[in-house]
């Protein structure tokens, strides 16, 4: 596998601070849900910078899509958040990673827990899950600051009307109008509260993967650990420091 | 080099001798961990050397303890494209124990609480190349970076510096462990950029 030169075919304002970039990368066959790919850039004089993202389409969408947050110190988001057009192109490698993966052929019910712009490739899971027609629950918790920073707002809202698909959103700071539900940092209680919510009725396994901060994710993992999830089904991916 | 980004200028202009290819320097200490982070006391922490011939030396944390400890000062560089320079650690290097372990066998698998896996030459753990480290920066080492004690193995690729370490075992041929199944590299070295498992 190689470096590859992938078209931008379309970008989507997700938020105020993301954005969703469509892109066309040859000979792409499509991704396991989760995965990510990593996108280099290269300046004039030859120097480059690379990270990686996870990609938020669906494992066999013609498209590679990225969700990005912008980093403010960041190198390579500040370009692909605000510099980047449709019409462009990026050198792309991927997919990659096989483990933060989810394949429509696994039996147990799934559950889903980001943070912040750690939805991405549950999202990917999530369409995947649809698209293939899944009959496994799928639950998904996704804590965001306010309504203005929900990623995938209309989707969220079509897959949450799915029969075997549900969507629970934990405003951190504000809620929209009319809000029923709480506000605040997702906290122990909360998680605790919504695993027993999500739990197999038969007691029988599940499998949970967990997206977001570092903070964020082991708060999530060790609540769940605590409550008697089996660590080895509780797959992570945290971004930032500790 | 690749296709120029137009409008892109990056924020590093002078070459660092210290990083290597496709990485970048930050000053945080990124947490990339597979799932939970297992609570391990160190009353309840060991560590064996279990060689070809099922042989086991165990050492509880106390004895661990006894055994020199070394101060060690290395840059360090994750398979995600990070580097951090100047990283303080303390521990006991894999010279000390492996005296005291009886072995041909050329291959070892690094094992942790919480089940993960990586494979690691036996040459690659010697001649000070590696330790069993249990502080950083002067403090216990943290449940999310690896403590009470992680490997640290910091000419390859951080991944291979495996967290909440517990054990290595001896092996005739070189098997991969569960990051390596999971698509990265069987040895992982970051001067040759060996990150994914077809990577050269």
């Amino acid at each position: 596998m190689t470096w590859r030169v992938a078209d931008v075919v379309a970008v989507h304002e997700e938020t105020p601070t993301a954005r969703t970039l469509m892109l066309r990368i040859p000979g792409w066959q499509g991704a396991l849900a989760g995965q990510h790919i990593d996108i280099r850039l290269t300046a004039p004089d030859g120097y480059q910078a690379a990270r990686s993202y996870s990609l938020s389409s669906a494992a066999g969408a013609e498209f590679a899509a990225v969700s990005v947050e912008l980093m403010p110190d960041g190198e390579v988001s500040p370009y692909l958040v605000r510099g980047v057009s449709a019409g462009d192109q990026l050198e792309v490698l991927g997919p990659l990673g096989g483990w933060f993966v989810w394949k429509p052929t696994q039996p147990e019910p799934i559950r889903l827990i980001g943070g912040g712009s750690g939805i991405a490739p549950l999202v990917s899971i999530l369409r995947t899950h649809a698209e293939a027609g899944s009959t496994v629950p799928a639950h998904l918790l996704y804590s965001v600051r306010s309504p203005d920073f929900v990623y995938f707002r209309d989707e969220l809202d079509a897959l949450a009307a799915a029969a075997n698909a549900k969507v629970t959103i934990q405003y951190t700071r504000h809620a929209p109008q009319g809000w029923t539900g709480t506000v605040g940092r997702l906290d122990g209680a909360r998680v605790t509260s919504w695993a027993a919510e999500t739990a197999p009725a038969d007691g029988g396994a599940i499998s949970t993967y967990i997206c977001g901060p570092t903070r964020f994710v082991e708060l999530a993992a060790d609540t769940l650990v605590a409550a008697g999830a089996d660590p080895m089904s509780v797959r992570t991916e945290r971004f930032g420091g500790a | 080099m690749g296709i120029v980004t137009p409008g892109f200028f990056g924020k590093r202009r002078e070459a660092d001798p210290h990083l290597p290819p496709g990485q970048y320097e930050t000053k945080d200490f990124p947490v990339l961990s597979a799932g939970p982070t297992p609570n391990i006391h160190p009353g309840e922490w060991s560590f064996s050397i279990t060689n070809e011939s099922g042989d086991v030396k165990r050492w509880s944390w106390d004895e661990f303890q006894a055994l020199p400890i070394e101060d060690v000062d290395t840059d360090i560089h994750c398979v995600t494209r990070w580097s951090k320079f100047d990283t303080k650690w303390r521990g006991v290097s894999l010279d000390t124990l492996f005296a005291e372990v009886e072995t041909d066998a050329p291959f070892t698998m690094a094992h942790s609480y919480g089940g993960y896996t990586t494979n690691v030459p036996l040459e690659d753990l010697l001649d000070g190349k590696a330790w069993v480290a249990f502080e950083f920066d002067g403090e216990p080492l943290d449940p999310e970076h690896g403590g009470p004690a992680r490997l640290l193995v910091p000419h390859l690729y951080f991944w291979k510096s495996a967290k909440w370490v517990n054990g290595l075992t001896m092996h005739e041929t070189d098997e991969l462990g569960f990051w390596e199944v999971n698509g990265y590299h069987a040895y992982g070295d970051p001067w040759k950029e060996q990150r994914y498992y077809y990577d050269s």
